[in-house]
């Protein structure tokens, strides 16, 4: 028999699968076959690499060549070439902005150079369907080294060593959180995962699931047997279908291996996961909000005590902890507290998984030590800013947390650092954004999310961010006044004092947190009644340049309000009654004639 | 599907399996393991470097020796086929000549084991850019 030579791997994330990734496995296995390499190469469907803005990503072993953007055409050339004539192709490597040079070895891309993953260190690299890959790479022994040689009270006490801390956002020490449902008796307790991933931008639970999804059932049965639960329960959101399927395939591997049910690994350990399904509302990620949800009641929040450990689903002591955090629990057993611990900053160890959006080179799925700095995540990793434009802020912590500046570029990422700078962990989302993002705009549309997704139970969060979102609103078609600062500030405040959950209680924080950061762009906006990266319509206005112009027509002939006149070769002039603010006349000036004021 | 009933087993069947991932560990650490390049050009082939490759693979697992084989374009010694070069942790590269299956099991006992020096290197006579 023949042997393999060569793995390919093909990313099936939801990114990759959504450019095609599917055709081009199946042109890679039909190709091979023509070629009769079929059983020298093998192909492999694994989870995210985390590259997604060059993706579809198509990685070769053993030479680790990355090809990036590759389309189901471009498989014959890379079986013809790379395969059969070991001849790399060059077209479809890496391309080193910085010197324009091709990059064919993933280790010296620098967006992988400063990483280092242990929440998603199978993604990538092993196919998730395939539960023999996952065992394979040590897989359920993190399960087997509990049951067989710790205790329950041993794996908290390793858990809570470890200083794994929730991430999810608040980063509540997950050992601590163990060590309360383990404590209190009941004939039945509940494990759920928490899989609502809300935040807009977020991906990092989907493709841990959807790389990995055998690590969050292992983690979750360490945690049954840790709290003395025989039941879990993953709520996932249905808009996460890929997610699902793998999970669900993952679940049933895992109990024709006797990795789920009864006796499991001969310990008399029982324990199953089922999971629930979540129709997308934000709140439901608040623990309280999801155990409702799961229980078929509307998914609102409810007050904190009792807490889920005390009681929970169905009132039993319930342990809820996010994908990532369980992600982290299998290779905390398996190599230990004092090697997690050694990773990251003091009060925060290990690792956080970033999913990096907006105006930044490398938009995809990162993972760093905690204690990283922003400047690393954002030049080194992300590759800087799209357009070489100005960096102006970034956005952390999702609709709960706030935007930092340059000011704060050096800050280590951890928990208590990003608190001090006035924004918060969150589970992950850093969205970047340049001098053409208005901060008032990025402030109303994170009050706009808040305000369509709050539950409405209680006042400070349904009418409080309504009011803001009204005064934003005013500031943002010129109508606001140094009072609607402080009204907005006051506003702010009371929420934050007085709303029932944490996320009604941090809805206010990307607007705290512009105000202090972007004072004058507020100010700019209330006296001067302008908007300088001219986002907001009602503060702008488009002029042409008389000395510029060369009367070419092009702005008139693309205007949808005829609000551009004048003679063929003259300088045309904009109404600024009919114009609508389009836009279409400046992208479409050749000579840099219209400008905005 | 039989059920794992227990750690030791779970782990059993982890040595068993490994086999199927072992390409893919090796290659995520390179610079550890021992790194085979056999020339695989048109001359490459034709010389019969690709039943040479396979046979030396077998080899190579036949005497534990953890080895990453790649097969790559034509060195430029298209007169001494099929050329294999081997580098050992920590060491230059070097390349053999007219490697049949018998110089690759001396290749891998001598060279590889043992770091005994055998006839038929070809000396570097260029550079590679960076």
């Amino acid at each position: 028999m023949a042997k393999i030579k060569t793995h390919v791997l093909c990313c099936g994330g939801t990114g990759c699968k959504a450019s095609a990734g599917d055709e081009i496995i199946a042109n890679f296995k039909s190709i091979l076959k023509e070629k009769g390499l079929q059983d020298e190469v093998q192909v492999i469907k694994t989870g995210c690499f985390g590259f997604c803005e060059k993706g579809p990503i198509v990685k070769m072993m053993p030479d680790n060549t990355f090809y990036t953007q590759v389309t189901p055409s471009d498989v014959q050339k890379i079986v013809e070439e790379h395969i059969i004539k070991g001849r790399k192709v060059t077209d479809l490597l890496y391309l080193d902005p910085e010197n324009q040079q091709h990059v064919a070895d993933s280790k010296h891309m620098g967006f992988y150079k400063k990483q280092l993953r242990i929440a998603l260190r199978n993604c990538g690299f092993i196919n998730p369907e395939d539960i023999n890959e996952f065992i394979s790479r040590g897989g359920y022994e993190g399960l087997g080294k509990a049951l067989s040689e710790m205790t329950p009270q041993d794996v908290i006490a390793e858990v809570t060593a470890s200083g794994l801390r929730g991430r999810g956002g608040a980063g509540f020490p997950t050992g601590v959180k163990w060590g309360l449902c383990a404590k209190n008796e009941a004939d039945q307790k509940y494990v759920v995962c928490n899989a609502d991933e809300g935040d807009p931008g977020a991906f990092m639970d989907r493709s841990i699931m959807e790389g990995d999804p055998h690590s969050i059932i292992e983690a979750m049965a360490i945690c049954g047997y840790a709290i003395g639960a025989t039941k879990g329960l993953v709520y996932i959101r249905a808009e996460y279908p890929l997610a699902i399927e793998r999970l669900q395939i993952a679940i049933r591997q895992a109990r024709e291996y006797g990795l789920l049910g009864t006796d499991i690994l001969g310990s008399g350990f029982d324990f199953d996961i089922e999971l629930r399904y979540g129709a997308g509302a934000f709140v439901c990620g608040e623990e309280t909000a999801l155990i409702h949800s799961m229980e078929g009641q509307r998914g609102e929040p409810t007050f904190k005590p009792p807490f889920p450990a005390v009681s929970g689903y169905l009132n039993k002591p319930t342990n809820v902890n996010n994908v990532e955090t369980f992600a982290n629990i299998p290779i905390i057993i398996t190599k230990g507290a004092d090697w997690f611990a050694s990773i990251g900053s003091e009060k925060s160890k290990g690792t956080k998984v970033f999913a990096l959006a907006g105006q930044i080179n490398n938009v995809g799925l990162i993972e760093v030590p905690m204690g990283t700095t922003l400047r690393d995540i954002i030049y080194e990793i992300g590759g800087g800013i799209k357009n070489n434009r100005q960096f102006k802020a970034v956005q952390t912590g999702g609709p709960s947390g706030g935007c930092l500046t340059s000011k704060h570029l050096d800050t280590p990422i951890d928990y208590e650092s990003l608190m001090a700078a006035g924004s918060m962990m969150g589970s992950g989302g850093l969205v970047v954004m340049d001098e053409t993002s208005c901060m008032v705009a990025i402030a109303k549309f994170y009050l706009e999310f808040t305000c369509e997704e709050s539950c409405g139970k209680c006042s400070p969060c349904r009418i409080g961010n309504k009011r803001m979102l009204e005064i934003l609103d005013k500031i943002t078609k010129g109508n606001g006044t140094m009072q609607d600062l402080q009204e907005l500030r006051n506003l702010a405040d009371v929420i934050k004092d007085t709303a029932l959950c944490g996320l009604g209680q941090t809805s206010p924080n990307p607007v705290l947190s512009t105000l202090d950061n972007f004072w004058d762009e507020y100010v700019e906006h209330v006296v001067d009644k302008k908007c300088r990266a001219g986002v907001c319509k009602s503060l702008m206005s488009y002029e042409i340049d008389p000395a510029k112009c060369i009367g070419c027509g092009a702005c008139k002939r693309v205007c949808p309000q005829d609000a551009i006149s004048g003679e063929k070769k003259m300088a045309h002039h904009i109404d600024n009654l009919k114009c609508i603010k389009c836009g279409a006349c400046y992208e479409k000036c050749k000579f840099g004639a219209i400008s905005i004021k | 599907m039989a059920k794992v009933k227990s750690l030791a087993e779970l782990k059993a069947m982890k040595e068993k399996l490994q086999s199927n991932i072992d390409l893919r560990e090796k290659c995520d650490n390179p610079e550890s393991v021992v790194q085979i390049k056999v020339a695989m050009a048109t001359c490459g082939i034709a010389s019969g470097a690709k039943q040479v490759m396979e046979h030396m693979m077998e080899k190579a697992e036949e005497l534990k020796i953890s080895a990453v084989f790649t097969q790559t374009g034509c060195m430029g010694y298209c007169h001494a086929e099929p050329t294999i070069e081997v580098k050992l942790p920590g060491k230059d590269p070097i390349v053999f000549g007219n490697v049949d299956n018998k110089k690759a099991d001396e290749i891998l006992e001598k060279y590889v084991l043992n770091n005994e020096l055998l006839d038929g290197i070809i000396p570097v006579n260029y550079e590679i850019i960076g």
